[in-house]
């Protein structure tokens, strides 16, 4: 028979104007079922009135995003014995830097708002996805099909972001790096983020990489956004000269 | 006095009911949206991500066929934005197959979907990993499509015509005006906790699997929906460019399609009791690598990224659920169980939300007495993004 594990989720809950607070739910699960699974049950089996975000299940939508033990992650795809051990517990809480609409759903309408704004292309083929050569992800060929583009636009990397937390006018890395696909295709589209609240803000933590769920690696592209504007502007110089 | 739109509330935020959401707003509804949860978070987020050409039913289900490779070339067309427009391929590996595979062109041809006839090093050469062994290929405009984004189109389009969406808000029952007719709904805001009532001039109820049990709040009880859950198992890496098709009759594990850095298996076909929950079955997942491989070998050494579930709504009562037609049904409550106020829409796939939305806003705008035509064909729908940004 499959292994079961006992373990507590401990939901981060908020409803209206209430203060929020932590609910404790015991579960009897499979290690290999995911932390959404779970979740689901909760809602399904205990507490109708839990609110979470989901649709695909296979972190190809970006929906389920939350803080699990404090990192954030894709709830669909992270293994419940990745987090936690049997009689173990899982903190689930909503991604930070985004308003919450009710315990663990957060509005994440800014992170829209500057996808827009920097014209970050949903499909396009592989060769203008700017993935660094060697990063390609398992045994993709490159060989112009069309594609949804790697980023799943989840928020993942505005929660983990330091500097975000701190300066809610920073673009964010999920932005810049859709700069930085859109300019592959159009150079021009790098002055998109030629400011201090876009390319220039960032520190190099690198957060957003870490747990980025889908190969977008957007602390390179930040690195890879500057060494382009600044060589444009080096080049510049020896025009005018 | 101005004449006020008449109002509609839609019950389900998936794709029949952001379809239908939009078709009624361009047509001059007031429309609100109801669901319990963020959009799409019932079978249609779950979904394959299959835009289908219709190859798959031209043999056993030619309406459905047909169905497909017209919305399949609309939806091309009006939302290539959540698209990888890559076309399809129907391999042959065991004389079965090839025994199918007469029936699947006089099927095609006669469901008008164009497909092409390749010899199999030509497949190879297109997609290099593809089971070596193949003994003959079709190819087809099948196509990959990302669920969430899909239904985002239409809400976001819905919205900028005005409609609004109350979502994580749950129905409860109907309101009635004391002999059985449908003159709103009972809704349980679960962000604010908060338990309220919205009025309306028609209901549709757009909850897909669901549906019968919405409609037994209203008293029917015998709505014929078969919910039919399968698998679906995700794979860490991209190993086609195409959506790859088992060349025969319909059945378990025989698409495999691409999507974004992954490679997407399903699927199965049974049936459940309780809705709101259906696990994982860990035998269907090693049964969805096992039949993947067959068609793609290099499957085998690529790590499962997620496993999951989604049910569909077949029409109809039968024993099997591959049985049962893909086709969808719209119920006009009035007609059947003398409820006015009530239209149910169900079954359909995916690929035909467009049009099972056309069907059901027909019925809708019939019974309000709205002459206005249905214009979903044209219309390009708006970013996905706009469904956050634009106001509620």
């Amino acid at each position: 028979m499959a292994q079961r594990w006992t373990i507590t989720y401990e939901v981060f809950r908020k409803k209206g104007s209430h203060p929020p607070h932590f609910d404790r739910f015991k579960l009897d699960v499979s290690p290999d079922e995911y932390v959404l699974d779970g979740i689901e049950r909760i809602w399904a089996f205990h507490d109708r009135s839990l609110v979470f975000s989901h649709a695909c299940h296979h972190s190809t939508c970006g929906a389920c995003g939350m803080r699990v033990n404090g990192l954030e992650k894709l709830t669909c795809i992270t293994p419940i014995h990745k987090v936690t051990r049997d009689g173990g517990v899982i903190r689930v809480e909503p991604l930070k830097n985004f308003p919450v609409i009710s315990d663990l759903s957060v509005d994440m309408s800014l992170l829209y708002q500057r996808m827009e704004m920097v014209g970050q292309r949903s499909v396009l083929p592989i060769e203008e996805e700017g993935i660094p050569d060697g990063l390609l992800y398992g045994k993709e060929q490159k060989s112009g099909h069309l594609r949804l583009a790697d980023c799943i636009e989840c928020g993942l990397c505005m929660s983990a972001c330091p500097i975000s937390a701190t300066t809610s006018s920073y673009l964010g890395p999920a932005a810049l790096a859709g700069a930085h696909q859109h300019s592959i295709a159009d150079p021009q589209a790098a002055s998109l983020v030629d400011h201090a609240d876009g390319v220039w803000r960032c520190h190099s933590a690198f957060e957003c990489t870490s747990v980025c769920p889908s190969n977008v690696n957007p602390g390179w592209r930040i690195m890879d956004l500057r060494k382009r504007l600044i060589s444009s502007r080096i080049l510049g110089i020896f025009r005018r000269l | 006095m101005t004449a006020e739109k008449p109002h509609v509330v839609i019950i389900g935020a998936g794709f029949t009911g952001v379809a239908t959401a939009h078709d009624l707003a361009l047509r001059g509804c007031a429309v609100t949206v109801v669901d319990r949860g963020p959009i799409a978070n019932g079978t249609s987020g779950r979904t394959h991500g299959l835009l289908h050409s219709g190859g798959r039913y031209a043999v056993n289900d030619q309406e459905s066929a047909i169905e497909c490779i017209d919305e399949n070339l609309i939806l091309r067309r009006i939302v290539p934005q959540v698209i990888e427009p890559n076309g399809g391929l129907f391999i042959a590996l065991d004389d079965s197959d090839l025994e199918y595979g007469e029936r699947f062109i006089e099927g095609s041809q006669a469901c008008h979907i164009p497909i092409e006839q390749i010899s199999p090093q030509e497949a190879l050469r297109l997609e290099p990993n593809l089971n070596p062994k193949l003994l003959a290929a079709f190819t087809v405009p099948d196509a990959t499509f990302d669920p969430l984004r899909l239904a985002l189109s239409f809400a976001a389009t819905a919205k900028s015509n005005g409609a609004h969406f109350r979502l994580f808000t749950e129905v409860e029952g109907f309101i009635t005006d004391g002999q059985g007719n449908v003159t709103g709904v009972k809704v349980w805001d679960r962000a604010q906790d908060a338990h309220g009532e919205i009025h309306a001039d028609m209901v549709v109820n757009a909850t897909g699997a669901w549906a019968g049990q919405i409609a037994a709040m209203a008293g029917y009880e015998g709505l014929p929906i078969t919910p039919t859950p399968g698998v679906m198992v995700a794979f860490d890496q991209r190993l086609t460019n195409r959506v790859i098709n088992r060349l025969n009759v319909p059945g378990d594990g025989d698409i495999v399609l691409p999507q974004r850095m992954m490679v997407v298996v399903g699927t199965t076909s049974f049936q459940i009791e309780d809705l709101d929950y259906v696990p994982v079955i860990e035998d269907q997942v090693r049964q969805m690598l096992e039949r993947g491989a067959e068609l793609i070998p290099a499957l085998k050494t690529a790590n499962i990224r997620g496993a999951y579930m989604a049910t569909r709504p077949l029409v109809g009562k039968g024993s099997s659920g591959r049985s049962l037609a893909r086709t969808f049904k719209c119920f006009d409550h009035k007609e059947t169980q003398g409820i006015e106020g009530l239209v149910t829409i169900t079954g359909g796939k995916a690929t035909t939300m467009r049009a099972m939305a056309e069907k059901t806003a027909d019925i809708v705008c019939q019974k309000l007495g709205i002459t206005a035509p249905c214009l979903t064909r044209d219309v390009p729908l708006l970013s996905y993004r706009q469904f956050y940004i634009l106001p509620n």
